[in-house]
């Protein structure tokens, strides 16, 4: 048998959340549902996949939009707010204490070269992302074209965004109706 | 302090908070047209170099944009680019969420999530390579680059030793 959830207190809300948005690196999902789901069982698995879907179907920072579906389960906007506050917090304090670091040392041979590096490294991990989204794609001819397309919308003709997703978006989702219509038919 | 600036940062990241499919990391070309190519409010090395400090600090991936805003108007910038990016995409969850109980079963969301994921992969691509062609001016950085992509895969290190490793390498001044 599965343990009964806990509700949390708004306090324990925005402490929990402060905890993911204080030890995440690096993108902050799979902490968010290692705390939700096995820490402090505030909801299930199921109930997270369906966070996630959420969080990743509507735009904006992923994390952000699962912070706020789940305050608002428990307490409507008052939990939004106090997951939300949580969440950015301590990590954007942080963030602008390391901006007034850069301002003061900016003229610092050293850190432009440490940044060189890290840059090089960080821009793999952002390519070592993609690499790894794209290798666990359905192999559907289609799926393929809309990424690739997208792609050289955004990196080759470097398009502005705006156009690259009012193009694709509205293609692609017409095409995976299309796919899901066959799917039910068959 | 420069409130047509500040005004012109709240209306491009305010827009930016809505194309930010599959999360923020879809913005990273988008966001560098603005700032590096089309504006000159900051160069190439500092957009790369704002960008891994983000990757380097604890938290949402999104304070990337903190420290864009940071960089073009200080600290009003700073905030103002934060609550930009956040507040429209922020106040569509919190609408969609409370209508939700009507359509969570619905077909149609699971078709839209399966139609926009292959453009989330063609935009956390573009990411990747806007980053890999701005941050490397040399071949060394490729190399440093390049070596990266499967470690980070393998996922048997955590991806803060691979930055930290990057940090201490580049102290050289070889990238």
């Amino acid at each position: 048998m599965t343990p009964a959830l806990i509700h949390p207190s708004r306090r324990e809300l925005f402490a929990g959340f402060c905890k993911v948005g204080i030890t995440a690196f690096g993108g902050a999902l799979p902490l968010v549902r290692r705390m939700l789901v096995e820490e402090r069982r505030w909801i299930n698995d199921q109930d997270f996949l369906e966070y996630l879907g959420l969080g990743q179907v509507l735009p904006g920072p992923n994390v952000l939009n699962i912070a706020i579906a789940i305050g608002m389960r428990f307490y409507g906007i008052g939990g939004a707010l106090a997951a939300a506050g949580g969440l950015m917090l301590a990590p954007l304090g942080f963030i602008l204490l390391l901006a007034e670091m850069y301002d003061r040392f900016a003229g610092s041979v050293a850190l432009h070269h440490l940044l060189g590096g890290l840059a090089s490294v960080a821009a793999g991990l952002m390519a070592a992302m993609g690499i790894r989204l794209a290798m666990r794609l359905k192999r559907v001819a289609w799926r393929y074209l809309v990424a690739i397309l997208t792609f050289a919308g955004v990196a080759v003709l470097q398009f502005p965004l705006l156009a690259v997703l009012l193009t694709m978006a509205p293609f692609a989702i017409i095409l995976s109706w299309h796919t899901a219509r066959r799917e039910r038919r068959a | 302090m420069n409130g047509a600036l500040l005004l012109s940062l709240a209306w491009r990241f305010g827009l930016f908070s809505l194309m930010a499919v599959g999360g923020v990391n879809a913005l990273v070309p988008e966001i560098h047209r603005q700032v590096v190519v089309l504006n000159h409010w900051m160069s190439n090395a500092d957009f790369t170099g704002l960008f891994a400090i983000a990757q380097a600090a604890p938290g949402p991936n999104m304070l990337f944009v903190t420290l864009i805003g940071w960089k073009v108007a200080g600290l009003a910038g700073a905030l103002v680019a934060t609550l930009a990016l956040c507040l429209p995409s922020s106040l569509l969850t919190y609408q969609v969420v409370r209508l939700r109980e009507r359509f969570s079963d619905a077909p149609w969301r699971q078709t839209i999530e399966h139609g926009l994921a292959p453009v989330t992969i063609g935009l956390t691509l573009g990411s990747g390579w806007l980053l890999l062609r701005t941050a490397n001016a040399h071949w060394s950085g490729w190399v440093l680059s390049v070596a990266t992509i499967p470690l980070a895969l393998s996922r048997k290190l955590n991806p803060l030793w691979l930055l930290a490793a990057g940090a201490l390498l580049g102290l050289t001044g070889w990238f």
